[in-house]
């Protein structure tokens, strides 16, 4: 891990630096390259939503509800033209376009992925920098976090959606507060291991200050660990989004989510099960390709653990 | 041994009393006035009060605490706001269904995951490991109520072989207890055997290619026995570890799918008093739930120092 050129080797046959083999080992990882694929196109999906064909999602239209998937419908214009309209996964109890709310859902869902990974690991981080580092403080956190440990994620994030308005940040706050003690606890492990090692040491020795020895010696070793941990709690933040909305006590459901879709679906399922199924697909891939790039991640990263 | 055990006991009891501490300030945190909430929209200043007073919300923080914690002691875990009656007799009204499902997904996801854990490993690198590994990862990445409506269409709606929803107590006889069951505890065993299923093969893996498992083939011992005596006894604290751990995801999954199956468990519930906002009864419903996956992986750690004696601390 530490990234120590060594003087021994020959200039000649110098390897590549370290950053551009693992890159293409990661391009080369079929799993990778798979998983990423499905993740460029939702978020393609994602931004170009109002250009792929798509109705406003929260337009409600109540001549057309509970329409099945292939249903066409003439839209007129403010200037009198009309144009015929299919909806290709039909529309929900409110009339609403299906496949219009599963694609800007696309946008919501991602939005959570990437905010919630960024700012559980951003604090967490930092939590766990400490934690490792100023040894008094580090019984009084650890403690606190296997409390915060003890309650099962999803009855955490429920706990804390309860005290909130609905709303989009609550949800996102509510979703980080239970990966904040993992990912403390991984970065503290990895602080305990490395303030030992020899560089580490002769940083100290030569009077590094502490911002600098943390930021220059301990943090580049952090960074591997918690890129794969960033993806898996991607993954997580996107499932526990649909849970909280699929319960209704996630995002307002005028919002368009994946979660939200399927919970306006539920009452009418038997008839119309195309509501939970296309967002239910669209989900799964989404989640599968963001775990498929975890795992691709931490095998090329952390060999040791390849295959397991 | 013994001074291990004791050191594993005193060391849960600050979890639980942080986990304590956190649950209670959820409360504090909330915005409004409990004593309000319980008295109702046409309640005077002084009813109110009066109830302010009665459950020591009028008391400094500390000793509001201290009350508290003194009646959670003593089993009083207050009254819902919402149902008006004692929390205690609403959770053992329903912890029936929950335990019934808890204990089905557990029995159906042990008995698959571990023998396709061990045969994946056994089959390392062929088409059955691929096939295991990718329905775990699968079993990780779609969520429960999908699953469950999945497989309600399938099997209930368009076969017709099990009932849509609902739930009846064992008491109502065994047969449609079981009947009535069995869709909601596969649907909950999904995830459950992914994650038992992927940790059993990582951990068989490693004891495959101990020495001790070459001597036992030099011997001439059967495949079967090699696999399931020698590597699976060894392999097992991991295993046994990660079923507790994905204790927290049955719980978890327990809330959805008892919403799912309209059954009307602890899960339920949590819900409708989420829904509800009726904050005695989320904080007990957290505090039981922390309080049963921290106590069952409390028993695992304690089983691992009485049965197996490599451990020694």
């Amino acid at each position: 891990m530490s990234a120590e050129p060594s003087l021994l080797a020959p200039v000649a046959s110098e390897p590549l630096p370290p950053s551009r083999t693992v890159l293409m080992r990661l391009v080369r990882n079929p799993v990778v390259a798979i998983g990423g694929a499905v993740l460029m196109l939702m978020t393609l999906l994602g931004l170009f939503a109002p250009m792929l064909g798509t109705l406003d999602p929260t337009a409600i239209n109540p001549s057309t509800r509970n329409r099945m998937p292939g249903f066409e419908r003439t839209i007129r214009a403010d200037d009198g033209t009309t144009t015929v309209f299919k909806h290709r996964m039909g529309t929900d109890s409110l009339g609403r376009d299906v496949y219009s709310r599963v694609v800007y859902g696309a946008r919501v869902s991602l939005l959570i992925a990437v905010s919630v990974a960024t700012v559980s690991i951003a604090i967490g981080l930092f939590i766990g920098l400490i934690a490792g580092y100023v040894r008094p403080l580090d019984g009084i956190i650890m403690r606190f976090m296997d409390g915060l440990m003890a309650i099962p994620g999803i009855l955490l994030a429920i706990a804390v959606v309860s005290l909130f308005r609905s709303g989009l940040t609550s949800v996102i706050i509510a979703i980080i507060v239970p990966e904040i003690p993992r990912v403390v606890r991984v970065v503290r492990s990895i602080v305990l291991s490395v303030r030992e090692e020899p560089y580490v040491e002769a940083a100290i020795m030569q009077g590094t200050r502490l911002p600098k020895l943390m930021v220059r010696h301990i943090l580049p070793n952090t960074v591997a660990p918690l890129i794969v941990q960033g993806t898996f709690i991607a993954a997580s933040a996107i499932l526990v989004e649909a849970i909280l909305s699929f319960l209704g006590i996630g995002i307002p459901p005028e919002i368009p989510t994946w979660g939200n879709i399927m919970a306006e679906g539920r009452n009418l399922f038997r008839v119309f099960p195309h509501n939970i199924l296309y967002p239910g697909i669209f989900l799964g891939i989404t989640v599968l390709a963001v775990n498929m790039l975890g795992d691709g991640l931490r095998d090329t990263l952390d060999p040791k653990m390849a295959g397991r | 041994m013994a001074g291990y055990i004791l050191r594993r006991l005193l060391a849960t009891i600050p979890v639980l009393v942080i986990v304590a501490v956190l649950v209670f300030l959820m409360l504090r945190l909330t915005p409004g006035d409990p004593a309000a909430v319980i008295a109702g929209d046409n309640a005077t200043t002084e009813q109110i009060a009066l109830i302010r007073n009665r459950l020591g919300l009028d008391q400094p923080i500390l000793a509001q605490f201290a009350i508290w914690a003194g009646n959670l002691m003593q089993g009083n875990l207050g009254e819902s706001f919402f149902f008006k009656k004692p929390i205690g007799e609403l959770i053992i009204g329903r912890i029936e269904p929950t335990l019934s499902l808890a204990f089905a997904t557990m029995l159906i996801a042990i008995s698959v995951a571990i023998p396709l854990g061990v045969l994946a490993a056994y089959k390392h690198g062929s088409w059955i490991d691929r096939v295991v590994m990718g329905f775990s990862v699968m079993g990780f990445s779609v969520p429960v109520f999908v699953i469950g409506y999945a497989l309600i269409y399938v099997f209930a709606i368009t076969l017709g072989w099990f009932p849509v929803q609902g739930y009846q107590p064992l008491s109502g006889g065994f047969g449609g207890f079981l009947h009535r069951l069995v869709l909601p505890a596969v649907t909950l065993s999904v995830i459950y055997i992914a994650l038992i299923a992927r940790m059993t093969r990582a951990s068989v893996l490693e004891v495959l290619s101990e020495d001790y498992i070459r001597t036992a083939r030099a011997k001439g011992q059967v495949e079967r026995k090699i696999l399931f005596r020698h590597a699976l006894k060894n392999a097992a604290v991991p295993i046994v570890t990660v079923v507790g751990i994905g204790i927290a995801l049955l719980i978890g999954g327990v809330v959805v799918t008892e919403s799912v199956f309209s059954i009307p468990g602890l899960g339920r519930l949590t819900v409708d008093a989420v829904l509800a906002r009726d904050y005695p009864t989320i904080q007990a419903v957290i505090l039981l739930f922390s309080g049963v996956y921290v106590g069952i992986n409390l028993m695992i750690d304690l089983a691992y120092s009485l049965f197996d004696p490599r451990i020694r601390y």
